[in-house]
């Protein structure tokens, strides 16, 4: 028999010869261990000289729930790109947890190993129900055979009416996404990306084009799911922003200009004079 | 707890569903071939070798068309090349029946005729087991899902699609048609197979043989359905439709679109194999022919007069187009290719979702 590597919980176990090991035992999955679930350490990125990212050092603790903001051009979205694998960056490091390299993983890698990201613009399947939607982004074995003798479970099924629930469309399970107005789609994407459980959610602009009721919601949403889930959210929106009530950054040129909460930051003279121009 | 997958199946289709196909199959495998074997000919009842062929080589071709919406209505992948699929299981069953014609040929010789005039003096390697009933079945299977798998593996993994892929589909079954019509390729040249005497023995024209295989067409039709109504209602068929609509989408959600195209499309191209095997002996001919651009081009219009991605409705379409070419070919020859294209070009104007589309809209209009 042989042992299986995951059952170790802890450091310092007994080997198979009865002998102390020391060290580390590498854990599958996101290693929690120091709090925090996100370290960007001197990212840089350039395209054709343009520096989009600039020694960027920026850390996520565990359950934190983040606003970014920043000027167009700040590099927010290419940070974005680098977290999920769509950018490589030319130096630096970037890990999740405390054990997997960003930088190596590809962008499915880094998706199933717990990081969601929901895209400025919603991407939703417009032929498929709103349950169709979930039932696709649920967190399963996703490989074409297995597809081919899936059945929903009541579990699954669960889980589907819950974050229904959760995003506001419990009424509107089997209506086709497509007919959804365009904050419902916002909040399906949200839906989407909840049913695939993963522990840190990049959201990009998620209140662009809601009603001010629907920003509102999606704000009580996001602070609900802090905690739980390590949320960082990109917004334009202070109103939102000052909703959330989390850990504020802005980025500037591809680097980090100023972090702390909302107050702090709107008060630090460099942050004016980027936003009010010199 | 587990459902059965009897019970899916099931799942699969509607109460109508299951009556309309228990009533096909009555038609099919019963009445149809009792007509034809024990009503005398002159009979009023009787059905002629004309209608049991004519109906035999329309379920074939709906067998096609059945696997063509998998492909281009579920999948959303245009391919213009199915008839190459088609042509390789009649081609894989011709060979047997070749083998099956012994030293009747006009030759009296063990080997084919056109070798015999080839000057040949044996089969060539690839005719190895040829003469074996159950290797033939097999190669039907294999052949057309080997091309299609290898050919749809570095397609889809180029991320080849749309026109792009529809243009290579078509150049590819092109290129199969010039392989086929030359005699060093070792498969009749542009007379392909013919002359075909016995299948396991029996007489192939004969009135029990007929009717075994336009049964057997009904069968493999039904069964083809049932396999595309499972899918399309699998949560396989659900992320087909997603990748279709969003291919990026779906990958970012954890899927692997290569896979699943691959899987869909290598099940179509089997498909097209089968009916091709059970179509060849019917019309007791095989040649470089059913490989032309102009075939496969057909096939992608019984399903769009039909209606894609409903299963139903490519059926529908290949027997109508087929129906309507019958009688053209007899009555206006000249002017069937031009009624052909008129079709397409109204069906894509007035129909775009075809004759089921066309039966829906009547039924909201009755209900409202």
């Amino acid at each position: 028999m042989s042992t299986n590597l995951t059952d170790y919980d802890t450091d310092n176990r007994g080997g198979e010869d009865g002998t102390q090991v020391v060290g580390h035992i590498l854990q599958p999955g996101v290693d929690l261990s120091h709090k925090v679930i996100l370290y960007l350490e001197a990212i840089s990125v350039s395209f054709d000289g343009f520096k989009a990212l600039n020694n960027l050092n920026l850390t996520i603790d565990a359950g934190e729930l983040r606003c970014i903001i920043g000027p167009n051009g700040a590099g927010k979205t290419t940070m974005m790109d680098v977290i999920t694998g769509k950018t490589r960056p030319d130096a630096g490091t970037c890990f999740f947890g405390q054990t997997l390299d960003l930088t190596r993983m590809t962008e499915p890698e880094i998706a199933h190993a717990g990081i969601g990201r929901k895209f400025q613009k919603p991407t939703i399947f417009e032929n498929h129900t709103v349950f169709e939607n979930l039932e696709l982004a649920m967190k399963t074995d996703k490989r074409a055979w297995a597809s081919l003798f899936a059945w929903l479970s009541q579990e699954g099924r669960d889980r589907i009416t819950d974050t229904l629930k959760q995003v506001r469309l419990d009424h509107e399970a089997d209506r086709p996404a497509g007919l959804l107005s365009h904050g419902q789609k916002q909040w399906l994407e949200i839906g989407m990306l909840l049913m695939q459980e993963p522990q840190l959610l990049l959201l990009d602009e998620p209140v662009a084009g809601m009603t001010d009721d629907e920003t509102e919601r999606t704000g009580e949403l996001f602070k609900s799911l802090a905690g739980k889930h390590s949320l960082v959210v990109v917004e334009h929106d202070m109103a939102f922003i000052e909703q959330l009530g989390g850990k504020v950054t802005v980025l500037h040129e591809g680097s980090v200009l100023a972090e702390g909460d909302l107050a702090t930051v709107q008060a630090d003279p460099r942050v004016i004079e980027v936003y009010l121009g010199r | 707890m587990r459902t059965p997958f009897t019970i899916r199946v099931l799942a699969a289709m509607p109460r109508s569903g299951w009556i309309a196909m228990g009533l096909f199959a009555a038609i099919t495998l019963v009445l149809m071939p009792a007509l034809h074997l024990f009503v005398p000919e002159g009979h009023p009842f009787h059905v002629s070798n004309y209608v049991i062929t004519l109906g035999g080589k329309i379920m074939c071709y709906a067998i096609v068309a059945v696997a063509m919406d998998l492909v281009w209505g579920y999948a959303g992948i245009l391919s213009l090349g199915h008839g190459m699929f088609f042509a390789l299981g009649g081609y894989a069953f011709g060979m047997y029946l070749m083998r099956g014609i012994g030293t009747d040929g006009s030759y009296q010789s063990h080997l084919p005729d056109f070798m015999v005039f080839l000057d040949w003096k044996e089969l060539p390697w690839y005719w190895a087991g040829s003469d074996s009933f159950v290797l033939t079945l097999i190669l039907v299977l294999a052949v057309p899902s080997l091309v299609a798998f290898v050919f749809g593996y570095f397609a889809f993994r180029s991320r080849i699609k749309g026109v792009y892929f529809a243009i290579i589909t078509q150049a590819l079954t092109f290129a199969a048609m010039l392989l086929f019509f030359r005699n060093e390729t070792g498969f009749g040249g542009n007379n392909g197979f013919t002359d075909f005497k016995r299948i396991l023995g029996y007489d192939i024209t004969s009135p029990e043989m007929r009717a075994t295989l336009f049964a057997l067409s009904a069968l493999a039709l039904m069964l083809a359905l049932l396999a595309g109504r499972y899918l399309a209602t699998s949560k396989f068929g659900r992320v087909l439709a997603a990748i279709r609509d969003a291919e990026s989408r779906v990958m970012f959600i954890g899927y692997n679109p290569l896979h699943y195209k691959l899987f869909i499309w290598t099940f179509s191209a089997m498909l097209c194999g089968i009916a091709g095997a059970l179509y060849v002996p019917q019309v007791g001919i095989i040649n470089p022919g059913e490989m032309s651009p102009a075939n496969s081009i057909e096939i992608a219009i019984w399903v769009a007069v039909g209606g894609r991605g409903t299963l139903i409705g490519p059926i529908i379409g290949a027997g109508l187009v087929n129906g309507f070419k019958s009688f053209f070919t007899v009555a206006f020859p000249e002017y069937w290719l031009f009624f052909l294209g008129a079709l397409f070009v109204g069906v894509t104007l007035w129909l775009p979702e075809g004759v089921v589309g066309l039966w829906k809209r009547i039924r909201a209009r009755v209900a409202a």
